[in-house]
């Protein structure tokens, strides 16, 4: 049996952040476990640039901002273990690891944070019908095979779904000599970063198939082609409309799912809408001393937000070691309004609030010129005008701690102005 | 000269090598694909059934009252997954509710113990999930759930540690029947043995025919189903029939021994026997029927969806009989459901027929009916930190969805009948069964089998030859290479 | 007279630009459908001299993983990028290497070096593990 005052379940990106902040907010023992055999998680098999733009004023690739994190890990002496993984967290905070060097071991910690990341949507779940030939695969998967092995996953490619996975993958592949034929999508609008459309499949000429999907799955051995159809406006598809698109290769990037397995068996209460927890202004969970950051939390699209998010949860685990979180308090709720799918964190305890409230949200499709409205019991406090408001794009709004101290009683609503009739 | 030549390594060829193997005989069992309990067997509904269903008087009613009762002892010995949870027939209206006496009247027929009708209270109480217009049901105590490949692989690989030869990747070209027996045609290689059990699933028509006349015939029927996240897994806890109407059997749901739940099959008579596509008519159809049972189905948790083929025999029955033309040749046909539940027990007569053919068997010695197999997860923690102490390949967890280690891998590849692909590794630890699919480690499991079997990474395939997962490797764009010069 | 369509990049605006040449425009081109100033600079430059930071992995020996992550340390020139993959795929490096490591100076003469993208430990040699 170990003692830490906290436990990291998880050393990418969140993981990574939020020890090193709860390190320089005064506590001192700290565990971070990664189930990897190094540091850094998804990050070290995204070799693309981009990443670090908020955090550093740069653009690194994955491996060098995961590598910044690292190292600074490993300057304040913080303790990890890799090739280790957590295989159970109870509510009292009790984690079960397991490792090749010790077999099983327990660790009583103080405060916990939960740093798993996610997981992709694979075949199964999208529910395309065809045989089960080899040659389908995750984008994700086939981006360690191509970045960290160094193998080629396929000649003639189709990717579904317009995840920035699966355009990043969409340009690795043709630069390693594949012919990547589409991209095929069933919304009318990329789920990636517009940058990715133009500088993933643009500068290579990849066309993507808005408004279309995949219907069926050929070949028995390795897969033969894809056979694609137009989809109506609830994303059905339109008989008459299939066509076949021969190719060796079909990459799935379909979205990705919070990994909330510990968490549940921890007895974390999860939001349905984002997959991950139900948190408070101090990135802490339903259950006390046991905090969410990253991907686990809800899926990002930008690393540099990751990094914010877990610094809160690494300081508020820190204050919460020291007794310095109040658990009780005024309780105001954080709700989506109308154009809104969800705002992170769920709540605030206005007693805890002592920085600016930041909150993250996505919305529910494209809107044009119009103002992102938060109102205070039902009383408009900020509006930001935004030009344009994407579901693929996370917004963050940043709200006065005084502002909020003083005027809320019941909740905070965050929503997109109606349209004027 | 082989006494025994076992022609097909599903369900019922498994069994058979493994009775067989009690007896100083020496058997060779032959399959065509690259692993054993790659048929019917790896896509079935994994069901132990109770056996009131079967007509009366017919072999499959006669097997599957015999063969039932035999998984307790048998999956002990085996270290297979099986539980006896039980077995509902839901009647959804009075129309229903008396077929099901006739169902229950039928049970005693068949000699089927212990099974009664439940009204709609006592249905709900013991299964809450179930749709309540449910009007009755049928209870069938001896149902069960079964891990049918895991049984399979088990017999095989328990067959070759008790002498049985087993021979993949040799599909049976052409048979001749000798003086002696028959010699049997193989790619690149042949044989001869005394005897011929042909256990060829939805080929044991043709397989028959090489040799005889023909006297039967073998139809596909295909079936589709949906498996649910383990999430969805404790919906229900017995297996849920609904009421054979005139519309046909209509869909079952249950929870599988891996803690999944799943819901099919729809029936589709296939002229290509080797279609083993799904459709999205057919788990639509699937969807939909069994929706009926529950009050909800997890639409949301679907992890994976796949088709199998029944050999369903044009006697409307088992095919359990020697071969009228061929002499010798015992065919083992239409083992389509209840064959999983029939099979030990189809495995017995079979050894008793050759027996009488052979002129008394005499039972072999040094028959080892035990096979362990480790589940690292189901160990006490203290059973697992002296197995890691042993090897530390225990320790390194692999598949995250199903913890599964690296050591477990790694022995299911080493034992006899061991796996070969990733797809053969899946099945027997399970690695890729999970909710990921195999995104987080199929990479890991293809390193593994490559390192222990001695192959290069690139020549891992997913299952049958051809199924190649890697193309080559990166870094093969050359300078003299034509195009892309202007991106 | 060359003329190009391009969406915006600059923000998630993505603006539809056409972007002409025109010789009485100040910088020899004509930008329209941008909605700021920062478009008609990307048109100007994504027509006049688009550049792309090239990223990609090195064949590497003595390490746990086969493969090396790099990049470009600026942009190159877009017409070149599959030249430059050609030369990075002939490249091989040797553990230990660490980020920021120079692994192609001067890379078809652009000025720009690809450097390493990540720290590589070699392998452990391995110790006996007595049964």
């Amino acid at each position: 049996m170990y003692d830490f005052d906290i436990v990291v379940v998880g050393g990418g990106p969140a993981g990574l952040a939020a020890a090193i902040e709860a390190k320089n907010n005064g506590v001192d023992r700290i565990l971070v476990i990664e189930r990897d055999r190094e540091l850094g998680g998804i990050l070290q098999q995204c070799i693309h640039n981009g990443f670090g733009l908020q955090i550093f004023k740069e653009e690194l690739t994955g491996p060098e901002y995961a590598e910044r994190f690292i190292l600074e890990l490993q300057k304040k002496e913080i303790m990890y273990k890799t090739d280790t993984m957590a295989i159970h967290v109870s509510p009292d905070k009790l984690v079960t690891i397991m490792n090749a060097a010790e077999g099983i071991s327990h660790i009583r910690a103080k405060a916990v944070i939960l740093a798993m990341g996610c997981r992709e949507r694979a075949r199964g779940a999208i529910n395309i019908s065809g045989t089960r030939p080899a040659g389908v695969m995750t984008a994700g998967a086939a981006q360690r095979f191509v970045n960290m092995e160094g193998y080629m996953v396929g000649k003639e490619v189709v990717i579904f779904g317009s995840g920035d996975i699966g355009l990043i993958m969409a340009r690795r592949m043709a630069l390693e000599g594949a012919a990547v034929k589409m991209v095929v999508e069933r919304k009318p609008y990329s789920a990636g970063l517009t940058r990715n459309i133009v500088q993933c499949l643009e500068d290579y000429d990849i066309p993507i198939n808005y408004t279309h999907t995949i219907v069926g799955i050929k070949g028995r051995e390795r897969l033969e082609g894809v056979v694609i159809s137009k989809v109506d406006s609830k994303k059905r598809p339109i008989a008459g409309t299939e066509e076949f698109v021969s190719c060796d290769t079909l990459l799935l990037s379909v979205g990705l799912i919070p990994e909330n397995e510990l968490s549940e068996a921890a007895g974390v209460k999860l939001d349905p809408v984002t997959g991950g927890a139900v948190v408070n202004e101090a990135m802490e969970t339903s259950v006390e001393g046991i905090f969410a950051c990253g991907n686990v939390l809800h899926v990002h699209d930008l690393v540099d937000y990751v990094t914010l998010e877990s610094r809160k949860a690494g300081k508020n685990a820190a204050r919460y070691v020291k007794g310095l979180l109040e658990g009780e308090g005024t309780i105001i709720e954080i709700r989506a309004g109308s154009g809104i799918r969800y705002v992170v964190p769920h709540f605030v305890r206005l007693e805890n609030l002592k920085d600016e409230l930041e909150l993250y949200m996505r919305c529910d499709d494209i809107y044009n010129d119009k103002k992102l409205i938060v109102k205070i019991d039902g009383k408009s406090v900020k509006e930001v005008y935004k030009r344009r408001l994407m579901p693929s794009e996370m917004e963050r709004v940043k709200l006065d701690p005084k502002e909020v101290l003083r005027k809320a009683k019941g909740s905070i609503t965050v929503e997109i102005e109606k349209e004027v009739q | 000269m082989y006494d025994v030549a076992i022609i097909g390594a599903g369900i019922a060829g498994c069994s058979i090598a493994r009775e067989l193997a009690k007896y100083r005989l020496s058997t060779v069992l032959i399959e065509k694909d690259y692993d054993v309990a790659n048929g019917t067997t790896k896509a079935n509904s994994a069901i132990v059934h109770a056996g009131y269903d079967a007509k009366p008087g017919s072999l499959k009613a006669k097997f599957n009252a015999l063969g039932n009762p035999m998984f307790d002892s048998l999956c002990r010995d085996l270290d297979v997954p099986f539980k006896r949870i039980g077995s509902l027939v839901l009647a959804f209206n009075q129309e229903e509710v008396a077929t099901l006496e006739k169902l229950k009247d039928q049970s005693i027929i068949n000699g089927i113990p212990g099974v009664k009708l439940l009204n709609r209270e006592e249905v709900r109480s013991i299964e809450p999930n179930v749709s309540d217009a449910a009007a009755g049901a049928l209870y069938a105590p001896t149902g069960g759930i079964v891990g049918p490949w895991e049984l399979a692989i088990a017999m095989a690989e328990n067959a070759a540690e008790n002498g049985v030869q087993v021979l993949l990747e040799s599909p049976v070209t052409g048979i001749v029947k000798t003086q002696q027996g028959f010699r049997i045609n193989m790619k690149g290689k042949t044989l001869e043995a005394k005897y011929i059990v042909n256990c060829a699933g939805i080929h044991a028509d043709e397989v028959h025919d090489m040799v005889g006349e023909p006297y039967f015939r073998i139809l596909a029927r295909k079936g589709e189903y949906d498996v649910f996240d383990k999430s969805a897994g404790k919906l229900v806890s017995h297996v849920i029939f609904q009421c054979p109407n005139e519309k046909g059997k209509g869909v079952l749901v249950t929870p599988s021994v891996s803690g999944n739940l799943l819901i099919g099959p729809n029936a589709q008579d296939m002229d290509d026997r080797n279609d083993l596509s799904t459709t999205a008519e057919g788990l639509d159809f699937v969807r939909k029927s069994a929706a009926k049972s529950l009050k909800a189905l997890p639409s949301g948790a679907v992890i994976n969806n796949f088709a199998g083929l029944r050999a369903r025999s044009d006697r409307d029955d088992f095919i359990i009989e020697e071969s009228r033309s061929a002499e010798g040749f015992i065919n083992v046909a239409g083992i389509e459901s209840p064959g999983l539940t029939a099979a030990p027990a189809i495995a017995v007569h079979v050894a008793e027929l050759l027996g009488e053919k052979i002129g008394g068997l005499v039972p072999n010695p040094d028959f080892n009916p035990h096979r362990t197999f480790t589940v690292f997860h189901e160990l006490q923690d203290e059973e697992k930190n002296e197995l890691v102490k042993k090897d530390s390949r225990y320790g390194r967890i692999i598949c995250r969805c199903e913890w599964i280690t690296e050591g477990e891998i790694i022995d299911c590849i080493k034992r006899k009948v061991g796996a070969t692909t990733v797809d053969g590794v899946k099945r027997r630890v399970r690695p890729g069964y999970g909710r990921c699919q195999g995104g987080f480690c199929g990479p890991r499991v293809m390193e593994i089998l490559a390192r222990e079997l001695g192959k290069d990474i690139t020549e891992i395939r997913k299952d049958a030859e051809g199924s190649y997962i890697l193309t080559g490797e990166t870094k093969t764009v050359r300078l003299n290479d034509g195009g892309g010069s202007d991106v | 007279m060359q003329k190009k369509e391009m969406i915006c990049i600059v923000c998630p605006l993505g603006c539809q630009l056409e972007v002409a040449e025109d010789s009485r425009a100040e910088k020899g081109y004509k930008v329209d459908g941008n909605r700021c100033k920062r478009g008609t600079e990307y048109g100007i430059k994504e027509m006049s001299d688009p550049t792309r930071v090239v990223t990609s992995t090195v064949r590497l020996k003595g390490a746990y993983l086969r493969r090396l992550p790099v990049r470009s340390d600026g942009p190159v020139p877009k017409k070149l990028v599959f030249e430059c993959m050609k030369r990075i795929a002939e490249a091989e490096v040797q553990a230990p290497v660490r980020m920021g490591d120079v692994i192609i100076e001067n890379i078809l003469d652009t000025g720009i070096n690809i450097i390493a993208s990540k720290s590589m430990q070699p392998l452990q040699p391995l110790t006996a593990i007595s049964p």
